[in-house]
């Protein structure tokens, strides 16, 4: 009995492979009906199904299976021509036979199916369509029909192999006709004859059976970890030596165990050209597939997360991404669409891509979308960057199929896509451009047993922390400890590179008590700058301990239920430490709120000054003007801050221009510009100009100021509007009113006045 | 005719309890604990069980007695359960007794308070009485500080 469940089993998964080959097989046939080859590899797996089928009596499987294989002997031999329809019913043919095996694989039956009509259209198929078809193969036709009636007898008598000896007569036969065998394909068939001889060099095994070695070998990796911290303090030579080959076997019997769970992507892109094939037909697309890095590795359990979500994205693609092929061939394209496949390795991650040719995201219609369903408002929508929009594709309930077909356009797609991925600690990406495709790009760790953290303490215990999510670190002390943390509005914030980084404490996140006797206003910060849902976000820790691969354990369910924790595990010393669940503990923090937020935010930041009266702080640089006045730019248009000897300037068509990184830079005196009142007396005196090089476009303009004063960074109110040209207006910048300086409006006054100069001459 | 259980035995303040030896994994002296912030005060952290990580709840706190003083410290009783190895922090281990099912009965309805939802029934021994924890619902950890966080 056990025997006979065991060759079952044996046979299910040995079918299900043929059958995923068979889908791919099916596909690349249609493309390039000529291959004998193909055609004969087809042939064997529904052969060696068919005889297998037959010898453990699933008689349904073995007569539908027998009616696939003598339609592909006449494709096979030549006696028919591939047509679509031929095609499509081998395929349903395929599903049926994969169908069959789920319900032996269930039940251990076949299970009471009607598959009359799909034998009769196989049958039907089989005949000669119309008096056109050649007389040439008439006789060999006879020859082939019996002995293919004997090949199904047989598999019930014989044993698998054996039918495959028995075979050969046929194909002896049907060799006699006109078309002739490639030797190769003889050679390839020996080969797979003797298919059994791979066995001896692979094994099957459990997957649970790899789980739980892969287990042990995580404690042993823990228990390694304790072992050398004791011995490092010990003065024994030869414990130390022991413990040192200790480390090195564990860590290659760690890599070892990692390696048999790593599984190549193309097992999953395997399915794809057939899924593709199927949402191409049904939406009348000529779409091809390309891969690139099928053999690219990941652990199993990657692997099946990311199954769905990758299949998503295809199925996507093909849908939305490419067009209708009349469509492309009006845009100027090759009326057949690309899908390509990317996956390669990069810094421990894997990165795989999924692109199109196709149209690209419409970010009009997108935007039109998010206002329609009340995603975002008017006024948001009208300030979005392309990239914003691009990312409300992730929200959930997001679709912008005009109709709901049957393969995407139900709102279940990429915020699903995107929720999957950063379940595993991976992140999603989607480049755009109109009218030549889109790429969407995911990042995917290796593995998830096993990650490098970072570990910090605070409140006396230690967290880890995934390095994936974190960007960087900071440390301020001293004086910049007392003031680099600021407040807006009660939040704490830190000027990051002149961008204010939310401050999260993760003390008060953790609601841990403050043990007695300490201190806190320590004499240093420690801030972990990390990134949850692209949004970069400072967490305050007492301290920052080091990096460490650790093994991940998972937590009872209660504990998973907080969202602030991804796992525990176990430290060098024996004890366990959580690791931080970082877009959990930003959630918590209501770090990441809503996605429209975040877009509002960031554009006010970046716009405060061009838009003028928005009070946001922001940093511009100081400049004298004239003896008493003083001027502002914002510094996000300054590229560099240069000086020059005032011998080196020089003057072409009249302008003064110095000589700047192989180009030449024309320079624009401000106070001349500015037809300043005041002398510009200190300019003069100076054996210097102090320049402030503004790039657009590429060419660069140096303003010559009098004097660099500061770069602040205040939050300012432009409250003048100015009426002179190249000033914005004036605001009260450290408690002086301060002209603001319009520098693309103040060189195109510099110009006019050139021209203007250059008429008059 | 008799059928007996065994039960592991174990102190909570002076009160006896126990749970069926069957469901018992192992009973180990205190270990080191690591707190969970942000859970319920009931599950007084995790424990390094030879590489399994194991939630330990306080039994005193389940059952809403006040807690045991910091000199005293708890044994760890670690039961099998659907999800997983759980610890539970008694005072003091007994001895692994046999009780008649003839002596069971169901705890008497003046039983109130958290006890009521966590005693399955009581034994009656020659000297004492001997309360059946039932671990399904020991092990739920929303005793204590109900509303603990929920934000």
């Amino acid at each position: 009995m056990s025997d006979d469940a065991a060759i079952v089993k044996e046979f299910l998964v040995e079918s299900y492979e043929n059958l995923d080959r068979l889908d791919q097989d099916l596909v690349a046939l249609e493309k390039d009906p000529g291959s004998r080859e193909t055609l004969a590899s087809i042939f064997r797996t529904i052969h060696t199904i068919k005889g297998t089928s037959g010898f453990l009596a699933f008689n349904q499987l073995e007569a539908l299976t027998h009616a696939g294989e003598s339609l592909l002997a006449r494709l096979r031999d030549g006696l028919l021509p591939l047509s679509a329809e031929i095609t499509t019913a081998l395929l349903v043919m395929v599903d049926a036979v994969r169908e069959m095996l789920r319900s032996i694989e269930a039940s251990g039956k076949e299970g009471h199916r009607d598959d009359q009509s799909l034998i009769a259209t196989l049958t039907r198929l089989l005949e000669p369509q119309s008096a056109n078809r050649p007389t040439e193969p008439q006789p060999a036709e006879a020859l082939a029909q019996p002995p293919a009636q004997s090949g199904g007898m047989s598999g019930t008598v014989a044993a698998e192999q054996d039918a495959d000896d028995l075979h050969h007569p046929d194909e002896a036969l049907s060799e006699k006709t006109p078309v002739k065998t490639p030797e190769a394909v003889d050679a390839a068939h020996v080969q797979q004859a003797r298919g059994a001889g791979a066995s001896d060099s692979t094994i099957r095994v459990d997957v649970g059976q790899l789980d739980r070695l892969m287990n042990r070998v995580g404690e042993l990796v823990l228990l390694r970890n304790q072992i050398v911290q004791y011995t490092n303090s010990t003065e024994d030579s030869e414990l130390l030596g022991t413990s040192q080959r200790l480390n090195l076997l564990t860590t290659e019997l760690q890599e070892g165990v990692m390696k048999t769970r790593m599984q190549p992507i193309g097992n999953i892109w395997s399915k794809f050209p057939r899924t593709v094939r199927d949402v191409a037909v049904g939406c009348g697309k000529l779409v091809r597939i390309e891969m690139e890095g099928k053999e690219t590795e990941l652990d199993k359990t990657i692997i099946e997360a990311i199954k769905d979500p990758l299949t998503h994205l295809v199925r996507n693609a093909v849908d939305h991404g490419i067009e209708a092929p009349e469509v492309r061939r009006a845009a100027g394209k090759p009326p057949e669409g690309l899908l390509f496949l990317r996956a390669f390795h990069e810094g421990g991650q894997v990165n795989i891509e999924v692109t199109d040719d196709g149209a690209g995201l419409d970010y009009d219609k997108l935007r039109n979308k998010a206002l329609q369903k009340a995603l975002i408002t008017a006024d948001q929508a009208a300030r979005m960057t392309e990239r914003e929009i691009t990312n409300l594709i992730f929200l959930p309930g997001f679709s912008t199929a005009e109709k709901v077909s049957n393969v995407s356009g139900r709102g279940v797609g990429m915020d699903v896509v995107r929720t999957n991925i950063e379940k595993i600690g991976g992140t999603v990406d989607v480049q755009s451009k109109p009218g030549q495709g889109s790429t969407v790009r995911m990042k995917i760790p290796l593995t998830l047993a096993i990650i490098p953290a970072l570990i910090v303490t605070t409140a006396g215990d230690r967290y880890a922390i995934p390095q994936v999510s974190l960007l960087e670190l900071v440390r301020l002390e001293g004086d910049q400890a007392r003031k680099g943390l600021e407040l807006v509005n009660g939040a704490p914030v830190y000027r990051l590179r002149g961008k204010l980084l939310p401050l999260v404490y993760l003390r008060q996140e953790l609601k841990a008590e403050i043990p007695a006797g300490d201190v806190l206003e320590a004499q240093s910060v420690n801030i972990v700058v990390l990134r949850a849902d692209d949004r970069p976000f400072g967490l305050i820790v007492d301290e920052i301990n080091d990096t460490e691969e650790i093994v991940v354990k998972p937590l009872s369910k209660q504990l998973k239920s907080i969202n602030t924790y991804a796992g525990a595990t176990i430290m060098g010393d024996g004890k366990v430490a959580l690791i931080l669940d970082v877009l959990g503990l930003a959630q918590r923090a209501s770090v990441v709120s809503e996605v429209r937020d975040r877009a509002v935010v960031e554009k006010d930041n970046k716009h405060a000054l061009s838009l003028g009266g928005a009070h946001q702080r922001s940093a511009v640089l100081l400049f004298q003007h004239g003896e008493e006045g003083r001027m502002a730019i914002d510094l996000s248009v300054v590229a560099r801050l240069e000086e020059f000897p005032r011998d080196s300037v020089e003057i072409a068509a009249d302008k003064e221009v110095v000589q700047y990184r192989g180009q030449i830079m024309p320079l624009v005196r401000v106070s001349d510009v500015l037809e300043s009142t005041q002398q510009n007396t200190l300019d003069k005196s100076q054996d210097s100009l102090q320049v402030v090089v503004y790039t657009h476009n590429g060419r660069s303009v140096g303003l010559v100021v009098d004097r660099i004063l500061d770069i602040v960074e205040e939050s300012f109110v432009v409250q003048r509007q100015s009426a002179r040209q190249g000033v914005m207006g004036s605001a009260v910048i450290q408690k002086r009113v301060t002209d603001i300086l319009d520098v693309p409006g103040l060189i195109a006054v510099a110009q006019c006045h050139e021209t203007a100069v250059a008429a008059q001459v | 005719m008799a059928t007996t259980q065994q039960f592991c035995t174990f102190f909570l303040e002076d009160q006896f309890f126990g749970v069926p030896v069957q469901q018992v994994q192992e009973v180990i002296r205190y270990q080191e604990m690591t707190r969970v912030p942000l859970v319920p005060p009931v599950i007084r952290g995790l424990i390094n069980l030879r590489g399994q990580i194991v939630m330990a709840i306080d039994l005193r706190r389940r059952l809403g007695m006040p807690d045991r003083p910091e000199s005293e410290l708890p044994m760890n009783v670690v039961v099998r359960t659907e999800d997983g190895a759980v610890s539970f922090l008694v005072d003091e281990i007994g001895d692994v007794l046999e009780a008649d099912e003839q002596n069971f009965e169901h705890p008497p309805e003046t039983l109130q308070g958290q006890a009521r939802d966590l005693v399955h029934g009581v034994y009656k021994l020659a000297d004492r009485l001997l309360m059946e924890l039932d671990i399904a619902q020991a092990t739920i950890a929303e005793e204590g500080n109900k509303g603990a966080d929920l934000a």
